[in-house]
C-alpha cells in the first residue's frame, strides 16, 4: 500500500498511540493507526490513580522543577534528564488541554483539576478522575481521534497486529514500512513510510500473571529486538505494592487508595503493625513503588499484610475511589468501606523498552517508539502518576519527531527497496511461552540473586522462540547489574555502586 | 467445582445446529470468571473435550479481566455479558453455554467484528468542536457516559438493532450525553442533534431491553432519557 502524500505509520492505539496520531493530524500529517484492538480494548483504560502534573493549585508552591526532580529521583538517576525536564514541563499544559477535550476531572472549587497525592512526591500533583482516570482520558481522546478519521487524516485498521519491519536494505539500518497481519484473515498487508512509531505496550506476555493487559504480549518488541533494535534497562520492572490475585491475573488496588489515605499494615499475632509509617515518618504509606513493594514483599513473608480503607470517610470513597470498591466487591467479595483488603506486590509497569533518544527514534533510522514500550522517561522505577504522562507526551514528541523526519526522508516510488525477513522470524510455541513465563517470574522477582538468575538463563537458552530471546536479555541484564537499584534488588549485592550509574543497552 | 461447558465452535452461528457445539469439562475454584475458565482451558498443552477429542484452541478476544475493556464480551446462558465478570458461583447448575454475540458479524467460534458499533459513531459525527463544557451540575452523567466499553451487549438484546441498520442503538444515546452536554452551541452542536434523531431516535422502539444490561453499570434508560431531551426537546 502506498500513498501519494506519504502517511506516518502508528502501531497501537492505547494512549501513547493516539497522541502520536493526533500530533500527527495537528502537523498536518495523515497517519495510519493500526491496533490489534480498538481503543477502548487498550491497557491504557486500566490505568486507575491518575496523572502528574505541578498545576502548583494547592498552595503548596509546587513546580515543574520539583517535579522533574522528584521524577529523576524514584528513577535513581537512570532516566534520560533532559527527556524528563521536556515531560515535566509540559505536564501542566497536557492536563489542561486533556481537560479541554472533555476529560471528566474531578475539579477543585475554581475549576480546576482537583490534585491528591501520590507515592514519592511530597505535594499533591496527581490529577485525576475518581479511580479511572485511564479510562476517562482514553473517551476523550477516541472521541478527538474520531474527528481526524472523518476527515481522512488518520485511517486506522482495528483487529491487526504488527508483523515484521520493512527496511531499505538487508542490512537493516534504515526502516522503510511494516508488514501488519489481518487477526480475522491472517492476510498480510504491506505498508510502506519512512516513519513507523511503535506503541505496542509493556512486555506482560514475558510473564503473564501481571496487572497489564493481556493484549501486550511484548511480541512487537521481541520482533523488533530480533532485527536489530536496542533494549534499555529491561531489568527494572515495576512491582506494584498493592495488588491482589483475580481471575487468574493481577489486579490492581490504585496507589490512589492510600494518596486518599489508606494505610497498610502487617497483621502480627493479633495486632496491627503499621509497618511502613513506623519504618518512614516522613512519607509513610506514599514511599515510592519499589521501595513500598519490597517492604510488603519482605513483611509478607512472615505476616499478611492489608490495606485498610476503612476509616476514610464516605464521600472520598464515593466520589474519589469508587472504582477500587467496585472492583473489590465483584472480584473479591469484600468490602473495602468494612474489610481491610490482603495485598501483594505483583507484576504492574515495565521501566525498560526500545532504546529510543530524546528525539524518540530507536537505533534504526525512522523508528520511533513511545509509551510503555519505550525505555526513556521512567529509569529505575517508575513514580505513580507518570505512566499516564509519559505516554501523552511520548506519543506527542513520537509524533512530531516523525513528522519531521519524514518531511526530509520520503520514500520515493521506484528507487526505495523494501527488503523483509519474515522468515527469520521464530514463534514461541505456547508451552513454551508457558515455561518461560514461569522462568522469569521465578528469577526476576521483586528480590534477586545470582544464583536464581543463572538457573533461569540456562531454562531460558534452551527455549526457542523471539520471545524467549528477549526474556534472555531481561535475565541477563538483572544478572549483569551487580547493585540494588530502584526496582532491581539483588539480595546478594543490596547496596547501589556508583559504578552502576548508568544504563543497560542490549542488542541482539 | 466441576462445570460442563458447551461451546459454539465454527463461523455461521446464524444456522447452528446441535453438532455445532463442542462440550468441555473444566475442573476449577468456583470463584473463577468465564474468563479465566476459557484463558486456562486454551493454556493447556492440548486442548481436549470431554469426549477426548484434541481440537483447535478456542477464539475468544480478551484483555483487561477487570471490566474495564468489554473484549470478553459473550452470550453466557443466553445472556450477553463480559466473561470476566461471570463468576461459576453464580451458575444454578453445573451448566455453561458459551456462544457470541448474534448481532455481529461472526469471525470464529466466540470471536465477534464489532466493528459497525465504531463506523457508526464515526458516521454521527461524534466529537467536539471547540473547547468541552464542564458543567458540574452534569459532572456525573457525563463521567458515566465516558464509561462506555463498546461491548455491544446493550445492542445484542435490542429489538431494534442490526448490523448494517439506519439504526444505531443505544450506544450513541450513552455517548451522546457527554458531547452534546460539553458542545457549545454552534453548527456542530445542530449536526449532532440531526444525526443523533436519525441514527437513533426515530428508530428507538422504547423497549427499554437495555436497561440493567450494561456490564460497566451504566445507567443507560437515564442516558437516554437526558439524550433525548438534549437532542430532541431542545432542553439542555
Amino acid at each position: 500500500m502506498r500513498t501519494d502524500k506519504e502517511k506516518i505509520l502508528i502501531t497501537g492505539s492505547g494512549l501513547a498511540g493516539l497522541s502520536a496520531a493526533l500530533e500527527c493530524a495537528l502537523n498536518g500529517k495523515e497517519s495510519i493507526l493500526i491496533s490489534s484492538a480498538p481503543s477502548q480494548r487498550a491497557q491504557s483504560v486500566m490505568a486507575e490513580g491518575g496523572i502528574n502534573a505541578a498545576l502548583d493549585t494547592k498552595g503548596e508552591s509546587d513546580s515543574p522543577e520539583e517535579h522533574f526532580q522528584d521524577t529523576l529521583k524514584a528513577g535513581c538517576f537512570l532516566a534520560d534528564a533532559r527527556a524528563v525536564r521536556g515531560m515535566t514541563e509540559a505536564a501542566p499544559g497536557i492536563v489542561m488541554s486533556l481537560k479541554d477535550m472533555g476529560v471528566c476531572f474531578n475539579l477543585d472549587e475554581n475549576g480546576d483539576p482537583d490534585l491528591r497525592n501520590f507515592g514519592g512526591q511530597k505535594k499533591k500533583r496527581t490529577a485525576y478522575a475518581k479511580s479511572d482516570t485511564g479510562k476517562q482520558i482514553m473517551t476523550a481522546l477516541t472521541d478527538e481521534v474520531r474527528k481526524y478519521e472523518a476527515s481522512g487524516m488518520i485511517t486506522r485498521f482495528m483487529n491487526h497486529s504488527f508483523e515484521t519491519l520493512l527496511f531499505s536494505d538487508c542490512d537493516r539500518q534504515v526502516c522503510t514500512g511494516c508488514l501488519i497481519r489481518d487477526d480475522y484473515t491472517d492476510e498480510i498487508l504491506r505498508f510502506e513510510s519512512s516513519a513507523v512509531i511503535i506503541a505496542t505496550g509493556g512486555m506482560h506476555g514475558l510473564f503473564g500473571n501481571t496487572t497489564g493487559s493481556r493484549l501486550n504480549t511484548g511480541d512487537a518488541v521481541a520482533e523488533l529486538f530480533r532485527l536489530g533494535a536496542e533494549i534499555i534497562n529491561p531489568e527494572f520492572i515495576q512491582y506494584h505494592p498493592t495488588t491482589v490475585s483475580s481471575g487468574g491475573k493481577r489486579m490492581l488496588i490504585s496507589e490512589a487508595a492510600r494518596g486518599e489515605g489508606g494505610r497498610l499494615f502487617a497483621m502480627k499475632e493479633s495486632d496491627r503493625w503499621y509497618f511502613m509509617e513506623e519504618k518512614y515518618p516522613e512519607l509513610g504509606n506514599l514511599m515510592p513503588r519499589d521501595i513500598t513493594a519490597r517492604e510488603i514483599w519482605r513483611t509478607g513473608k512472615k505476616y499478611p499484610v492489608f490495606l485498610d480503607m476503612t476509616h476514610l470517610p464516605d464521600d472520598i470513597m464515593e466520589n474519589k475511589l469508587s472504582g477500587i470498591v467496585e472492583d473489590c466487591i465483584t472480584y473479591l467479595n469484600l468490602n473495602p468501606r468494612k474489610e481491610p483488603i490482603p495485598v501483594e506486590p505483583g507484576i504492574h509497569y515495565f521501566m525498560g523498552g526500545l532504546n529510543a533518544g530524546r528525539n524518540h527514534m530507536t537505533n534504526i533510522q525512522g523508528l520511533f517508539a513511545a509509551g510503555e514500550c519505550c525505555g526513556l522517561y521512567h529509569g529505575a522505577n517508575r513514580l505513580g502518576g507518570n505512566s499516564l504522562l509519559g505516554a501523552v507526551y511520548g506519543g506527542r514528541m513520537a509524533g512530531k519527531n516523525a513528522c519531521d523526519y519524514s518531511e526530509h526522508n520520503t520514500l520515493t516510488a521506484g528507487s526505495d527497496s523494501f527488503y523483509d525477513d519474515l522468515s527469520g522470524k521464530c514463534t514461541i510455541s505456547d508451552k513454551d511461552r508457558v515455561l518461560l513465563q514461569n522462568t522469569l517470574n521465578k528469577c526476576m522477582g521483586v528480590v534477586r540473586s545470582e544464583k536464581e538468575l543463572q538457573e533461569g538463563l540456562e531454562i531460558i537458552r534452551g527455549i526457542e522462540g523471539d520471545a524467549a530471546r528477549l526474556g534472555e536479555a531481561l535475565c541477563a541484564a538483572a544478572l549483569e547489574r551487580r547493585e540494588s537499584r530502584g526496582a532491581h534488588f539483588r539480595e546478594d549485592y543490596p547496596d547501589t555502586r556508583e559504578s552502576f550509574c548508568k544504563s543497560t543497552v542490549l542488542r541482539r | 467445582m466441576k462445570v460442563r461447558v458447551k461451546i459454539f465452535r465454527g463461523n455461521n452461528f446464524n444456522e447452528r445446529s446441535p453438532k455445532d457445539y463442542q462440550i468441555f469439562e473444566y475442573t476449577g475454584d468456583e470463584k473463577a470468571s468465564v474468563a479465566q475458565l476459557l484463558y486456562e482451558l486454551n493454556s493447556t498443552d492440548e486442548l481436549v473435550d470431554a469426549d477426548g477429542n484434541k481440537c483447535e484452541k478456542i477464539s475468544w478476544e480478551c484483555s483487561c479481566f477487570v471490566k474495564k475493556c468489554g473484549a470478553c464480551a459473550m452470550r453466557i446462558n443466553g445472556v450477553p455479558r463480559t466473561a470476566c465478570s461471570f463468576f461459576l458461583y453464580e451458575l444454578k447448575d453445573r451448566e455453561l453455554t458459551l456462544e457470541p454475540l448474534s448481532k455481529f458479524p461472526l469471525v470464529k467460534d466466540l470471536t465477534v467484528d464489532r466493528s459497525f458499533i465504531f463506523e457508526s459513531l464515526k458516521n454521527i459525527s461524534l466529537w467536539l468542536e471547540g473547547k468541552a463544557g464542564h458543567s458540574p451540575e452534569t459532572h456525573e452523567f457525563r463521567y458515566g457516559s465516558a464509561k462506555c466499553l463498546m461491548c455491544g451487549c446493550c445492542l445484542e438484546v435490542c429489538p431494534n438493532f442490526r448490523v448494517g441498520g439506519k439504526f444505531t442503538g443505544a450506544v450513541t444515546p450513552v455517548n451522546m450525553f457527554r458531547i452534546l452536554d460539553g458542545q457549545e452551541k454552534n453548527d456542530h452542536r445542530k449536526d449532532l442533534k440531526r444525526s443523533y434523531s436519525k441514527s437513533y431516535y426515530e428508530g428507538c422502539g422504547k423497549s427499554l431491553s437495555c436497561r440493567d444490561i450494561c456490564p460497566a453499570g451504566i445507567p443507560v434508560d437515564d442516558l437516554i432519557a437526558r439524550s433525548n431531551a438534549a437532542a430532541v426537546w431542545g432542553r439542555g
